[in-house]
């Protein structure tokens, strides 16, 4: 037990100040204030591996380590769709995990927000579109911002990642409170 | 190995490491692979290839490792209706390959098992994506298939399915458990959800460029897949790199398994509920990869190896701090393993937990790190080392535990090795060019690529066209014929032992699946 204490010590603390959001990567009108508002600066997020080669998925886990800290900022990976405000979805869609992902999707409450990572998740990348490969997130559930990279670096992630949350839309007039009975918790059309 | 009980004669074949082949008939092959299996090799990977435009039918490829390299026995199927023998009676790890060849090219082993592996009502039943003759661009809805899980019947038995989108952050695929209780009966798995099109993808593109395709099979051992792709397209070009190009592409492989070592090694402790060990573990791989970035212009080193050599020299005064940072990462972890060895409540996880006997790993042929920790001390870098790895020598890790501590001792051990490894490379580099060209590569020329990559062997067979395309070009991931060993490790196990044991294999999905 001293041993441990004894390293925690000499580490110390070496997390970083996060970078800006990226707003120029925000690309539909999907996202609302009132997801500002509600959440504040926390969020929960359900990562998706669509068909990636693994790469975009070691730098999401160095979002996790010390340095980066993305709990930290009040934001972490959650295992349901179901308890997820935003999806981090990495690769080409193979047509293996088009249903899977799209039962994802469906499985997350509304308001959510979709954020396609790497060349992949942007455009499908080196894979392209095949027999076996659908391409780009956007070609198979609504994307909000693309994280291009391959893969990103973890900095570029949580500048996609912030600004995804952080972009406003005009005021929607609403509580910030109880979500259940609100009636304008459905997402207003692009 | 002795051809001399072979009626059939052996060529060399253009590769990295030393390499045979060998043209055989139908009986021949299952004779073939027999007398291999008896010196003591192990089928390292087998698939097809559509010949019908050059008016040689289909061509099966298998390629096995004995002691004194590779040998590819080459067997030519005349039309779509001809079999070829079942391999998995000598060699259990063909099972999956055969049924993906069947998938991908419509050409069948004499097999019981005639599952789809690959296809997963994805395409029509009767299109097979490798002929040459399919529409690459052809888009078909996705289906949902009912695959044939094997059930265990009895009192109490629960069926667990798990999948493919996992807990965390990890690749896809399926799980089906068979449970009593806690205890695991039977684990089957369903992959190839990321099953990308990436053999198809090969064809007609650039062999000069193939590496970039190779790099992504699986990003995780991106150094070792494109070095492998290289040594192909090198052999076939009859081209060597240049000294210090092999030195420099070694120190990013060595890199590269220090950082998958260090983040597993974060992770395994985390799954036995040690946090302390994923916040330390994670924090010396990044140091790791922000170095990888400024010695190779990329953290994961990717489209650093190319045909040739690398894509840049190192830094001018990288000497120093690249040894330094060794000694840190030395002092480190050697605090770390002492903390994880003393630590009961891990330990107690990682003992006996997951076992695979040198036995069971010798017959199934597991392969790499987790073969290594089951008694089989195969390294490509020791087995036939090609430059630089035949001056620096390497000293081999083993175990015969087969548990996930013995996983778990295994990257300890193999991260201690590449530490050593890359201090003496950048001690030793050579002087020279960090790059030469590669002649345009003939038609219809075989080569083979082979790299221990951080998980295992990894290998490129490619097979180049006219005007310097691909024709044909199968990488091949060791998890291939580790994945159904993962199988057996976790029967009498409990279930939420399972994310642990697979974790101390980290098997690659993406380069399974291609």
């Amino acid at each position: 037990m001293l041993q441990i204490l004894r390293q925690i010590a000499r580490t110390g603390i070496v997390t970083e100040n996060p970078p800006a959001p990226a707003h120029d990567r925000v690309v539909s009108a999907r996202l609302q204030e009132r997801i500002v508002r509600t959440l504040g600066r926390a969020l929960t997020i359900r990562h998706v591996d669509a068909g990636s080669c693994n790469g975009c998925e070691l730098e999401i886990h160095a979002l996790a380590n010390p340095y980066y800290n993305i709990e930290g900022l009040g934001i972490k990976f959650v295992a349901s769709p179901r308890h997820a405000d935003l999806l981090l979805v990495t690769g080409p869609v193979s047509k293996h995990m088009a249903i899977a992902l799209q039962r994802t999707y469906d499985a997350t409450p509304d308001p959510k927000l979709v954020v396609a990572v790497g060349e992949c998740g942007c455009s499908g990348g080196i894979f392209g579109e095949s027999y076996a490969s659908l391409g780009a997130v956007r070609n198979v559930i609504p994307v909000d911002v693309e994280i291009p990279g391959c893969p990103p670096t973890p900095t570029a992630l949580l500048e996609g990642i912030l600004a995804a949350i952080s972009a406003a839309k005009p005021a929607i007039a609403g509580n910030a409170g109880n979500n259940a009975n609100d009636d304008s918790s459905a997402a207003p059309e692009a | 190995m002795d051809f001399s009980r072979l009626k059939f004669a052996t060529a060399a074949l253009p590769a990295g490491v030393p390499a045979r082949r060998c043209a055989v008939d139908g009986m021949g092959l299952l004779t073939s692979c027999r007398v291999a299996w008896e010196q003591g090799a192990h089928l390292v990977g087998l698939w097809g290839s559509d010949d019908r435009d050059r008016g040689r039918g289909f061509t099966i490829d298998v390629v096995v490792r004995d002691a004194d390299g590779l040998v590819m026995f080459e067997h030519t199927l005349p039309d779509v209706d001809s079999t070829y023998p079942d391999l998995s009676i000598v060699f259990p790890a063909a099972n999956r390959m055969q049924r993906a060849t069947f998938d991908l090219l419509g050409i069948a082993a004499d097999s019981d098992d005639q599952r789809p592996w690959v296809w997963q009502a994805s395409w029509p039943i009767d299109c097979y994506p490798l002929r040459r003759d399919f529409e690459a661009l052809a888009k078909w809805q996705p289906g949902q298939e009912e695959y044939a899980f094997v059930r265990v019947e009895g009192d109490g038995v629960h069926e667990i399915p798990v999948g493919p989108v996992h807990a965390g952050i990890i690749e896809p695929g399926h799980f089906r458990f068979q449970v009593v209780g806690e205890k695991v009966l039977r684990l089957e798995e369903r992959l190839s959800f990321v099953h990308k099109g990436i053999e198809k993808r090969f064809e007609g593109m650039s062999a000069a460029t193939g590496h970039r395709l190779a790099g992504r099979v699986s990003g995780d051992s991106t150094v070792a897949y494109a070095w492998a792709y290289s040594q192909a397209l090198e052999a076939i070009a009859e081209t060597t790199p240049s000294p210090r190009a092999s030195w420099l592409r070694a120190l990013a492989l060595e890199r590269e398994r220090i950082a998958n070592h260090l983040g597993d090694l974060g992770y395994l402790g985390n799954d036995g509920g040690f946090a302390f060990g994923l916040s330390q573990f994670s924090r010396l791989k990044e140091q790791v990869l922000r170095s990888n970035l400024e010695l190779f212009g990329h953290r994961l080193a990717m489209d650093y190896v190319v045909p040739g050599g690398v894509t840049q020299d190192l830094p001018a005064g990288s000497r120093v701090g690249v040894a330094d940072e060794c000694s840190m990462l030395e002092r480190e972890i050697r605090v770390l393993r002492d903390i994880y060895d003393e630590h009961d409540g891990l330990q107690d996880r990682f003992r006996l937990c997951g076992i695979v006997a040198p036995e069971l790993a010798a017959k199934l042929g597991l392969t790499g790190l987790a073969g290594r920790a089951s008694g089989q001390p195969h390294d490509v870098r020791c087995d036939f080392p090609a430059p630089p790895y035949g001056t620096l020598g390497v000293k081999i890790a083993s175990a015969s535990g087969g548990d996930v501590a013995a996983r778990v001792a295994m990257r300890f051990d193999e991260i201690a090795e590449s530490l050593r490894l890359v201090r003496a490379i950048v001690d030793g580099l050579p002087d020279g060019e960090f790059t030469v060209d590669v002649p345009p590569p003939k038609a219809f020329r075989k080569g083979l690529g082979y790299v221990e990559g951080w998980r295992g062997p990894v290998l490129v067979g490619l097979e180049c066209g006219p005007e310097g395309t691909v024709r044909r070009c199968h990488p091949h991931d060791p998890s291939v014929a580790n994945w159904p060993v993962l199988e057996h490790a976790v029967i009498g196990n409990i279930v939420p032992d399972f994310p642990l044991i697979n974790k101390s294999f980290n098997l690659s999905y993406s380069g399974q699946d291609l």
